[in-house]
């Protein structure tokens, strides 16, 4: 038994492939609810009627997959241009910090359209910023961005509840660990009355798109494609890898930063160092289910969006410990990677 | 040692495999005896690798017996080799780089059964090989801090190791530098006075003059000659690795113009390595320079520098202008070299012509997709481009695509007349060739032999790099050996005969100059 490379790969198999990878890892998930217990079926039950049951349920997947649609977007973007960024995280919170503390101090004073936008490019820039330096260090010294990009996660972290603790620390709090708080003329509108879902949603898709569109009908994503694909090919052709690499690291870092802005602005309006419950990691996952393309984007993050809010309900009602969320999220990746496998080879006797 | 001398230890008979229509061995019957080297020769795609892929089991034949010690392989097993007592060492290493010599030696032979591991008693046996044989290795060194030669050695010793008493190379200097080499061929050498029966793949002429004592000669996948090494001299080599005949369509007669791309004195790399060494040349307009030689003589660098991939470390390489002053064409990017009318056909489709799983249209642009024609702020024009790939699809006869095909469904023929016409269709004025129809079938050589021949009548100067004597010989106006690193000064094609070239790639330029007509050809 060998693996063959396909000559062509059908759209429908590029399409099944990660409902396949999803349902096999929710069939293997439900060993592990059975394990405690309780009937796969009904545990199931809960987790989709806490996701989608009722208008706070919907309201409350689609808050989530916020930001996990622009963090998915930054590891897609990156990992089509080969460049592993694991760094989503780290990204996040420093967008989302650099938010609070431009938003409680310095920008107060512009009319809010303008203000918002200011801070929105601020937060992208420093996330930008945090992936440059991995990329640069790859270029000049070979410096695996794997390893960097993951580090800095903790460090940015750490930093974080130092900067929270210490000067931007909230004084209205009462000792509780958060930062300064966004102006509430800051804030983003609600999109929908009496949810916390507000227009960042909107801006999400909005990137998707625009992602989609850099990729598929820019000079840039054409170029980034080719490097990616075949980067001595690429460099044949006249495409400067190093341009290359860097303008994807400033796209990648700054959707990851992004996330972390609107957060803040839409939902905490705050920093805390629980703002993010692994949003940037999340995002590599949906990266991955979405088999890295822009729009499959958007549909993967509702999903994972799904079984986190789901599985919430679920452990209420059936008191299957929420952990089963990362479980069965871990799983539907490994499932999409071999799935993936099988989009580009067949299996030959 | 029971067997006697001249006993055929390793008999390959009529062995013969085909991967699709491509008859990659044919009929093929080699015989090697006890204590001999022997030297497989060939160009790329005569099928040597595949031979030796099918005598250690990786591949299996669809005809023929491979038989060792007089007993027959079953085919399809890389362990039975092993245990028959046949090891192999590969042109690319398979070695681990954080592990010791000793580890990497050990590894794979040990039974995983066996809780303990017997290293003091491998290392015994390691240094008593390295000792026998002339092969000095530190056990307790990291792979990976050792050098190209030594991990070769450590490469021999794991064969050695498993008691191969024949040992196959494939290509074992193509990553060695010279003193290297020659160390190995003495190493050899020594290996087979002590009783070992060797092989080596090679298609370099030196090499295996030096290091052979017989020849085998292969030729599209069959066995065209066996010699001597004494018998035999590399012209007599040469001309039988390339073949004699002369089939495909000459060019006419025309006279060349004024020069469009002129080198002088160019080096390329350091000192004491050069992969360029000081050549010249000047291409005209309408004519076609061949440069031809054993592959690894410096083509690589040639190519690159002509691409702009690689700058020249000494001498002038220079374009000649609109103007009277000529562009310095070393201090150009691969896309400033397509603005100022340079033409590159890359060695390698795959690696560098052509991202495979891009369609085609973007492969046809790629290159020029910064210019106005194919975007405007950014944004590329997919239906300029769409309708570019489509034209040339037309007028180049690329078949089995359309401008949305993913460009690594062509088959090699059409992907290479992708390229051509990604070339052409620039309007170059100079156009770099590099083994242009490696690994075609006649079909395809005839129709970019084709376009070739039509660019040097719309009067482009081309520089045609071939390892293909035939080829090289039918399109070039002047044809230049290259041989390590140097070029020799170009000869008419119309005096270059087989024997003439195959001295002259062998390094002999003066004797080769000689034999021509009898009064010395230099360029002027």
């Amino acid at each position: 038994m060998r693996l063959e490379r396909r000559s062509n790969t059908p759209l429908m198999l590029v399409l099944t492939a990660p409902l396949l990878a999803v349902l096999a890892a929710l069939v293997l998930g439900s060993g592990l609810i059975a394990l405690a217990d309780v009937n796969p079926f009904t545990a199931y039950g809960h987790l989709v009627d806490g996701a989608f049951g009722s208008r706070l349920a919907i309201t409350e997947t689609l808050t989530r997959a916020t930001p996990l649609i622009l963090t998915g977007l930054a590891a897609a973007v990156a990992f089509r241009a080969k460049l592993w960024n694991i760094g989503g995280e780290g990204q996040f919170y420093v967008g989302a910090l650099m938010t609070a503390w431009l938003g409680h101090s310095i920008v107060t004073f512009l009319p809010a359209p303008l203000a918002i936008a200011v801070l929105i490019a601020a937060g992208m820039f420093v996330g930008a910023l945090l992936l440059a330096g991995p990329a640069y260090l790859r270029l000049r010294f070979g410096v695996d961005e794997v390893v960097t990009t993951l580090l800095l996660n903790f460090v940015v972290l750490l930093f974080i509840g130092l900067m929270i603790e210490g000067p931007l620390r909230d004084p209205l709090a009462f000792g509780w660990p958060q930062s300064v708080p966004v102006d509430r003329d800051l804030r983003l509108p609600d999109l929908v009355e009496r949810s916390r879902l507000h227009v960042g949603l909107l801006i999400a898709i909005a990137a998707a798109g625009i992602v989609w569109l850099v990729l598929a009908r820019t000079v840039f994503g054409i170029e980034s494609k080719a490097a990616g694909l075949n980067p001595s090919a690429a460099a044949f052709a006249g495409v400067s890898l190093p341009k290359t690499l860097m303008m994807t690291a400033f796209l990648s870092g700054g959707l990851a930063g992004l996330a972390g802005t609107i957060e803040v602005l839409g939902v905490t309006g705050n920093v805390t160092t629980t703002l993010s419950p692994g949003f940037g990691y999340s995002g590599i996952v949906v990266a991955m289910l979405a088999a890295l393309h822009p729009a499959g984007v958007v549909v993967a993050a509702i999903f994972v969006a799904t079984i986190f809010v789901g599985a919430d309900a679920m452990a209420r009602a059936t008191g299957v410990p929420s952990f089963i969320a990362d479980v069965i999220m871990s799983v539907s990746l490994l499932c999409m990677l071999v799935a993936l496998l099988f989009t580009s080879y067949r299996i030959r006797r | 040692m029971t067997s006697e001398t001249g006993k055929h230890v390793l008999e390959l008979d009529g062995i013969t495999i085909r991967f699709g229509s491509l008859v990659a061995n044919d009929d093929v019957t080699i015989a090697l005896e006890e204590g001999e080297v022997m030297a497989l020769l060939g160009e790329n795609g005569a099928g040597k690798t595949t031979l030796m892929n099918i005598l250690f089991g990786h591949y299996t034949a669809d005809e023929g017996e491979v038989r060792v010690f007089g007993k027959a392989l079953p085919p399809g097993r890389p362990r039975a080799a092993i245990e028959a007592g046949v090891g192999m060492v590969h042109q690319h290493f398979t070695l681990a780089h954080n592990l010791s010599v000793l580890d990497n030696v050990m590894l794979g032979s040990e039974p995983l059964a066996r809780l303990a591991s017997r290293r003091s008693e491998a290392r015994g046996k390691l240094l008593a090989l390295s000792e026998q044989f002339g092969l000095p290795v530190d056990p307790k060194a990291r792979v990976g801090d050792l050098s190209v030669g030594e991990r070769q050695r450590v490469e021999i010793l794991k064969a050695l190791y498993r008691d191969a008493r024949i040992l196959i190379l494939d290509e074992p200097t193509a990553v060695l530098a010279k003193p290297e080499a020659e160390q190995l061929f003495k190493t050899l050498r020594g290996m087979a006075a002590n009783g070992l029966s060797i092989i080596f793949i090679s298609h370099k002429l030196g090499e295996v003059m030096a290091g052979s004592d017989r020849v085998t000669v292969l030729r599209g996948g069959k066995v065209v000659a066996e010699r001597a090494t004494s018998d035999t001299n590399p012209a007599e080599l040469a001309a039988l690795m390339v073949g004699r005949q002369v089939t495909r369509p000459k060019r006419d007669a025309q006279a060349a113009g004024a020069p469009v791309v002129s080198a002088f004195n160019i080096s390329v790399g350091p000192s004491d390595e050069r992969a360029l060494d000081d050549v010249s040349f000047e291409v005209r307009s309408g004519e076609v320079l061949g440069i031809v030689g054993v592959s690894g003589n410096g083509q690589a660098a040639l190519g690159a520098l002509l691409s702009g991939l690689k700058r020249p470390s000494a001498g002038q390489l220079t374009l000649a202008g609109d103007g009277p002053e000529p562009i310095d064409m070393a201090a150009l990017a691969p896309r400033d070299l397509v603005k100022a009318g340079i033409g590159r056909v890359p060695e390698d489709r795959h690696a560098e012509g052509a991202v495979g799983e891009l369609p085609v249209w973007e492969n046809a642009i790629l290159e020029q997709v910064t210019t106005d024609q194919f975007s405007a702020r950014g944004f590329v024009r997919a239906r300029a481009g769409q309708s570019h790939a489509s034209e040339l699809i037309e007028r180049f006869d690329i078949r089995g695509a359309g401008p949305g095909t993913r460009t690594r469904l062509l088959s090699g023929g059409n992907m290479q007349k992708l390229i051509l016409a990604r070339v052409l269709a620039a309007g170059p004025r100079f156009i770099l060739a590099n083994q242009p129809t490696r690994g075609l079938d006649e079909g395809a050589i005839a129709a970019v032999h084709e376009h070739l021949l039509a660019a040097r009548r719309d009067g482009k100067a081309i520089l045609l790099i071939s390892e293909e004597l035939e080829e090289a010989l039918a399109l070039s106006d002047r044809v230049q050996a290259i041989v390590k690193g140097r070029l020799s000064d170009p000869i008419p094609a119309e005096e270059a005969t087989p024997e003439t070239i195959g001295l002259m790639m062998a390094g002999h330029w003066e004797v080769a100059a000689q034999s021509t007509s009898g009064e010395p050809t230099h360029a002027a």
